[in-house]
């Protein structure tokens, strides 16, 4: 930080609004980032150019600095770096920067609210990094667009570190921002030196992109539009920028900021032609194909393409939902890992787990394991994981062989891939692929009737609230509303993927990623603050002990009038761990009595409304009675349309 | 009790004929029991309160006979945790098995609009 020089600025000058900064205050780095020995100034970023004398003497400072650096320059002399690196943020036309405050981002933190004026991008606060990060996570996923996740330098991103690895896992490109001091004599001595770390990206290396800890305002440009181009090319991964403080708040002359690079939309890899057209001849070949998705979708015309390849072929569609890439009411959607056992040829579109769809592995006392497909099933991958992989954290799973890869971003191949597969199909395979679909269709009908007979089981009327009675309610309150569920509804046993018509890319979320739990409310805040530009109404359904890790979430969406509708899915547990319990003590043949033990969250119960309601969230239950839930989500949907978040709070069964 | 038979069933050829034996003299069941340890045990854990099933295991209603209900609590056919006679009497299982029974099958959907 340059304090010294904001000292020698005349103070009766300074006071009568005329502070011109001398020359002598300027700094070397200025002078010598912007002013060509002829007196002009640098018109684009010394990056950007070729090396000649002229930018060489530049570099070097041979040249006298100009007389006067610009008006209102304020303490600090010229403009702060931090405005710089905001006309950067503008220039990428982000809209928001969630932050929970830092004093390391003060600088850039200033520039937003006043430089800036809060507008495009607008700060959002969090209650925690971790939070900051999911909701940039979920704002992404739901509106395609990446957001800034603001934090302190070293705490800060610790705060932040597995919601990064969610990130990564999930293939979402968050831009992690954070700031860090790298000059020892010029950073203030205690917290903010404790605060303070010679390689701050190492922290999260593993399961970032790229990161950077540029030195100037030239580096910072180049390395910022850098970063948001790697993100946003396929596989779309976090990113970190690391902002010195002094670059930050030491100030610059008027024009010495350098040319921002320009940022194009990058497009993704399709894979090659040959390899794509060899694949399609096994697909049309095979009696009985299926295709398998987790996070193949991007956008709605990945749903679209995906569509028209499984109704070409008539081949099932196993959805993992790690995005919303099949709608779940054609006749060719499958859930679960079944049509898997009778398939002769199984394409993975990027699949996360490979190994883990064609496998099975029992998780019991004597663990067993084996495939799950026929012997003699061709597999095909499409997908970038063997583009782009890392070591060290497991994400990527067992190897699985298979017998044609193509290392290739999955949405940008399919259009070639609907081609091929076109020109390969003759008459002949016509007439079977057309059988194909009648079986199927007729397979469908039946498992819709299921469904139903499923719902209506035994706990229909019971208390705790069974989850499918949860989720039909939930689906008559909503389905005639423009909705978009910003939640996974595993722990609901997925009734919502039974029983509502998701059809739109935007309608689901996928999950985690990582799994890393505390994800759950704050990217459904972000998906919500995402879809709120179009009117459309977000649902989170939320399991009780996500909530508990960020519940300060709420306070975020109550804070910036985010319209969100949470249903506390309520089991009382950390519920998972009870079963993982109950299977040690069996297998252990002793007590099974004692699961409750540091696996359930009663005694007290949590009251999540008042929960709610402490945060400027209008909050209603909890709600014990099936009968008391219809007009619950009256209520809520009231307010939600109102522009506000709300929560009811479901005690619910388990799953 | 059967105990020592249960116990054969970790033998291969024990299962059928212990089956068969239990079956003709299967302890009866107090469903009242029965659903206190389905609750305390944590068989609703994965199945449900009342038995209806998700995602971590299958419904219950309506119930299987005894045999194969216990052979599944003994000798799991995959996933399900097993419960040795350490874990459950051959009594309990015969209470959760009396509990099960008793327990309601689907309302009727006719009667539920939500359910069109
Ligand atoms: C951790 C989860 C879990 C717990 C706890 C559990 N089960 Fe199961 N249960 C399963 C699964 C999964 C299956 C499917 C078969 C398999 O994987 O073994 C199953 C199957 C069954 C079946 C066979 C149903 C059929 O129609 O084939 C019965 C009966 C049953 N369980 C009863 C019980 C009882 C009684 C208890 C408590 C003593 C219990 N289960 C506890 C997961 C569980």
């Amino acid at each position: 930080m340059s304090k010294p020089e904001a000292k020698k600025v005349d103070r009766r000058k300074f006071l009568a609004g005329v502070a011109v900064v001398g020359a002598a205050a300027v700094t070397a780095d200025s002078a010598r980032a912007a002013v060509l020995p002829n007196g002009q100034i640098a018109p684009v970023a010394p990056s950007a150019l070729r090396p000649s004398t002229l930018m060489a003497q530049v570099d070097n400072g041979v040249h006298a600095p100009p007389a006067a650096l610009g008006t209102h320059a304020g303490l600090t002399q010229g403009r702060p770096g931090s405005d710089y690196m905001l006309d950067v943020i503008k220039s990428l036309n982000i809209d928001y920067v969630v932050t929970n405050p830092a004093s390391s981002c003060r600088g850039l933190h200033d520039s937003i609210v006043t430089y800036g004026d809060n507008k495009k991008p607008e700060l959002i606060t969090a209650m925690h990094e971790e939070s900051a990060t999911a909701m940039a996570h979920g704002y992404f996923k739901a509106s395609g667009k990446p957001m800034i996740a603001l934090c302190h330098g070293t705490v800060g991103l610790q705060h932040a570190a597995m919601a990064v690895y969610n990130a990564w896992c999930d293939r979402a490109p968050v831009i992690m921002m954070i700031g860090n001091s790298l000059d020892a004599t010029q950073r203030r001595p205690g917290v903010p030196t404790t605060h303070s770390v010679q390689d701050p990206g190492s922290l999260i290396r593993d399961f970032t992109k790229w990161d950077d800890q540029p030195t100037s305002l030239g580096h910072f440009g180049e390395s910022m539009v850098r970063a948001y181009r790697i993100a946003l090319t396929p596989p779309y991964e976090p990113v970190l920028i690391v902002m010195d403080e002094d670059l930050q708040e030491k100030g610059f002359a008027a024009d010495a900021f350098p040319v921002i690079p320009k940022f194009v939309m990058p497009t993704a890899a399709a894979g090659d032609p040959n390899g794509v057209r060899e694949a399609a001849r096994m697909l049309v070949a095979a009696e009985n194909p299926v295709i398998v998705a987790d996070r193949a979708a991007r956008s709605q015309n990945g749903v679209n393409l995906l569509v028209q390849l499984a109704e070409l072929l008539q081949a099932t569609v196993i959805d993992q939902g790690g995005r919303m890439n099949f709608p779940n009411l054609h006749p060719l959607y499958a859930r679960g890992g079944g049509p898997i056992a009778t398939a002769d040829v199984v394409l993975g579109l990027e699949l996360t787990d490979f190994f883990g769809t064609v496998n099975n592995f029992t998780d019991s006392a004597e663990v067993t394991q084996g495939p799950r497909v026929k012997p003699g099933t061709k597999l095909i991958s499409i997908g970038m994981g063997d583009v782009y992989i890392r070591a060290n954290y497991q994400d990527f799973q067992r190897y699985q062989p298979v017998d044609i890869a193509i290392g290739a971003d999955a949405e940008a191949t399919l259009p070639m891939l609907v081609e091929y597969v076109k020109a390969e199909i003759t008459a002949a395979r016509r007439a079977v692929i057309d059988k194909r679909g009648q079986a199927a269709a007729a397979a469908f009908a039946n498992s819709a009737d299921r469904m139903r007979t499923d719902a209506a089981g035994g706990a229909w009327n019971a208390t705790p609230i069974s989850t499918a009675r949860l989720s039909a309610e939930l689906w008559a309150a909503i389905k005639n509303e423009d909705w978009a569920l910003v939640a996974r509804d595993q722990s609901v046993s997925f009734w919502p993927h039974r029983m509502w018509n998701f059809s739109k890319y935007h309608q689901y979320i996928g999950h985690s990623g990582g799994a890393g739990v505390g994800y759950g409310l704050p990217a459904a805040v972000g998906g919500a603050l995402a879809h709120k530009a179009n009117g459309r109404l977000a649902v989170n359904i939320q399991p009780d002990g996500d909530c508990m890790y960020a519940p300060g979430a709420l306070w975020t969406a109550a804070h910036h009038n985010i319209p969100l509708l949470t249903v506390m899915h309520n089991n009382r547990a950390y519920h998972q761990e009870t079963m993982h319990l109950q299977r040690m003590a069996t297998w252990r043949e002793r007590r099974v009595d004692r699961w409750k033990i540091g696996t359930t969250i009663e005694n007290p119960n949590m009251n999540f409304a008042k929960l709610a309601e402490s945060m400027g969230v209008v909050g209603i239950g909890p709600i014990e009675n099936p009968n008391d839930l219809a007009p619950a989500l009256k209520r809520a949907l009231e307010v939600v349309k109102s522009g506000e978040p709300v929560l009811v709070d479901v005690v619910a069964q388990p799953r | 009790m059967q105990k020592s038979l249960f116990l054969a069933l970790a033998g291969v050829t024990g299962i059928a004929v212990t089956a068969t034996a239990w079956a003709q003299n299967a302890p009866g069941g107090n469903a009242a029991n029965g659903k206190m340890l389905f609750e305390h045990v944590g068989c609703y854990q994965c199945h449900g309160f009342a038995g209806q099933g998700g995602a971590a295991g299958p419904k219950l209603v309506p119930a299987l006979e005894f045999e194969p209900f216990a052979l599944q609590l003994r000798m799991p056919r995959q996933l399900m945790p097993p419960y040795s006679p350490q874990a459950l009497s051959d009594q309990q299982v015969a209470d959760i098995h009396a509990f099960v029974k008793s327990l309601p099958g689907p309302v009727n959907r006719a009667n539920v609009p939500l359910l069109q």
